[in-house]
């Protein structure tokens, strides 16, 4: 019975083409995982058979052939239209995996060498009186030299940044601010070394002060001060003029109008591009080089005398060439890593909080 | 505490771009006037240049008297913040504080421009909420954000905001062309109330809602694309639209051009 019922379903009297204006053959959903698959294991069959040492270039190879099988099967099987469709598609996943592979290595690397030595003892020391070549000391002198000296071009650098961004947004017409704009991207593309340069010749020789944090944090500042205007000058002028628009008509001064609705409805984005300005300080390491010139021990005193910081540290101990002081110089990298996850992981949270908030 | 508008020889200018030109008017307290005109003649223009938010416009400029009883608004020494405080002024696209809730959006006025005491806070947010017949609606909700609101109440809020402060004359931008034809008609209702007690001035570009709601309708044309445009003429709406003198308007109201 059921037989002929399902004999007489429209759909069987009528049977449906497979091809037709509308209708191509298609490869089935699981196509593309397949083909993965199958170009993961030619490219490691490939690469045994072929007696190739790195696994990058068994992975290379898995790579392009699955770009490579992608485009002749949806050729023959689909057409040329979705051949070309798949070949974009294929591409983007490619380079999104070759872009990500470095970058979980780096972290698998620093995790797995740093961990070694990361302990309560690595983050309270210091490397004062430590023998070189023992294992011990740590990275405390480091740590706080990273923390005060990145304190400090943040106080400098952000109140400066944003005030530039406000006036490049909300009152700069004309020559001037085209000139601020066209300074403050020379300055992003100045290196770090050359900002060092200038504050060892302008602090340290001309003046005659001594090496100390402050200096060092001044060169950070030169480097931090563009990257704080760009992110802000773009967030600011994410605000919507409509909002400007209703505050001036309630009656509200310019500069209460800036303060109480462009930066509130700004702020997240705002606190996101200084925190990213800070982590891409926190990992100078040239001009705390020139200007701080490192230390084994602890100095709080960033105004006065040398200081270490956490690049640095991971720089000087690896220039000893040793096993352990290798494991420190790993250990230092990934204190830093953390660091600037952390400061990362805290900008969003502070965007989430601080975004304008819809619901009901 | 509704004040006239005396408008005489006004142009303005965005850069060296003259937009509107010649344009003399008078405004009577304690009424609704519509402009009417089309696109790009210069009515939204002609509206901001009446609480000076048409020089906010990076080179708007203007030339000419708008005397708000017998007190030029451009003449020297006055404030533009002033004159806003005492004209104000609801856009066409709703725009609530983003980061204000619905509390706080009503009372931005007052709490930004720091004159305000907090016991009275409270009553002059339900008053103008009241105002704005969008009390019933929010009570419950007052710390939620505004923009959690529907486009209409959104819309009634903002005039909420703007009568808050308590001005003298009420400016409308297109209010309620972005709106449906219930809340189109919840404002046309609080703009029949507000009339009592505010000049009111609103922009349209429907017809039907000029002849509804204003007690006069301006006319305003323009020659050709890229000549500024002017007033054609202004009277009683409902001579305007049963017997007006232009040939021009009639054609405009009847849909014959434009």
């Amino acid at each position: 019975m059921t037989d002929v019922t399902l004999d007489k379903s429209p759909v069987d009297e009528a049977p449906v083409p497979t091809t037709g204006p509308l209708r191509q053959p298609r490869l089935p959903n699981w196509a593309p995982y397949g083909i993965g698959a199958l170009s993961v294991a030619l490219g490691c069959g490939i690469g045994l058979v072929a007696g190739l040492e790195s696994r990058i270039q068994w992975g290379l190879i898995a790579a392009a052939l699955y770009v490579v099988v992608t485009f002749a099967l949806t050729t023959t099987v689909e057409g040329s239209r979705q051949a070309r469709d798949r070949l974009a598609t294929s591409l983007v996943w490619v380079s999104f995996l070759l872009a990500v592979v470095p970058l979980f290595s780096l972290i698998w690397e620093t995790v797995a060498r740093g961990s070694k030595v990361l302990d309560g003892t690595f983050v309270s020391h210091s490397m004062n009186g430590v023998i070189t070549l023992q294992p011990g000391g740590g990275a405390y002198h480091a740590l706080v030299g990273t923390l005060e000296q990145i304190g400090l071009a943040s106080l400098i650098a952000a109140p400066i940044g944003l005030l530039t961004a406000i006036y490049l947004v909300e009152y700069g017409t004309g020559k001037l601010s085209k000139a601020i704009t066209f300074f403050v991207d020379v300055m992003t593309g100045i290196p770090s070394i050359v900002a060092g340069l200038f504050v060892l010749a302008f602090w340290i020789i001309y003046l005659d002060m001594g090496y100390s944090g402050f200096a060092g944090a001044m060169s950070l500042a030169i480097l931090m001060m563009p990257i704080v205007v760009r992110s802000t000058e773009e967030m600011l002028k994410l605000v919507p003029n409509e909002l400007r628009e209703a505050s001036l008509a309630l009656g509200v001064p310019k500069w209460r109008t800036i303060l109480k609705v462009v930066l509130p409805t700004a702020i997240g984005g705002i606190t996101t591009g200084v925190m990213l300005a800070v982590a891409r300080i926190a990992g100078e390491t040239a001009p705390i080089l020139l200007l701080v010139f490192g230390s084994a021990s602890i100095n709080t005193n960033p105004f006065d005398g040398a200081q270490s910081s956490l690049p640095y540290y991971v720089y000087e101990q690896w220039k000893l060439g040793n096993e352990a002081s290798y494991d420190r110089a790993w250990g230092g990298a990934l204190l830093l890593i953390a660091f600037v996850m952390a400061l990362n992981l805290l900008a969003r949270g502070i965007a989430a909080w601080k975004a304008p908030k819809s619901g009901r | 505490m509704a004040k006239r508008i005396d408008v005489s020889g006004l142009a303005a200018y965005y850069g060296t771009h003259l937009a509107i030109d010649d344009i003399s008017m008078s405004i009577e307290p304690r009424s609704v006037t519509a402009f009417i005109g089309p696109s790009g003649c210069g009515k939204s223009t002609f509206l901001r240049t009446l609480n000076r938010m048409h020089e906010v416009t990076p080179g708007g400029r203007v030339e000419g008297k708008v005397l708000l009883d017998d007190e030029d608004l451009y003449g020297p020494g006055v404030d533009p913040v002033s004159v806003r405080r005492t004209i104000g002024m609801v856009f066409q696209r709703p725009n609530p504080f983003p980061t204000m809730s619905i509390y706080d959006n009503v009372a931005a006025g007052l709490k930004l421009n720091g004159n305000f005491k907090k016991a009275e806070l409270d009553g002059i947010v339900e008053k103008s909420l009241k105002g704005a017949n969008l009390w019933n609606e929010v009570k419950d909700r007052l710390n939620k954000p505004g923009s959690g609101l529907s486009g209409g109440q959104q819309q009634r809020l903002c005039i909420a905001r703007a009568i808050a402060v308590e001005p003298q004359v009420l400016l409308m931008d297109e209010p309620c062309s972005a709106l449906d034809p219930i809340s189109t008609l919840a404002i046309e209702d609080l703009i029949g109330e507000l009339k009592s007690q505010y000049t009111i001035v609103i922009v349209t570009h429907n017809m039907q809602q000029a002849a509804r709601v204003s007690d006069r309708t301006a006319f305003f044309n323009l020659a050709a694309v890229g000549q500024p445009g002017k007033l054609i003429e202004i009277d009683d709406t409902e001579r305007i639209f049963s017997n007006p003198t232009v040939q021009a308007t009639e054609d405009y109201i009847s849909g014959r051009f434009g």
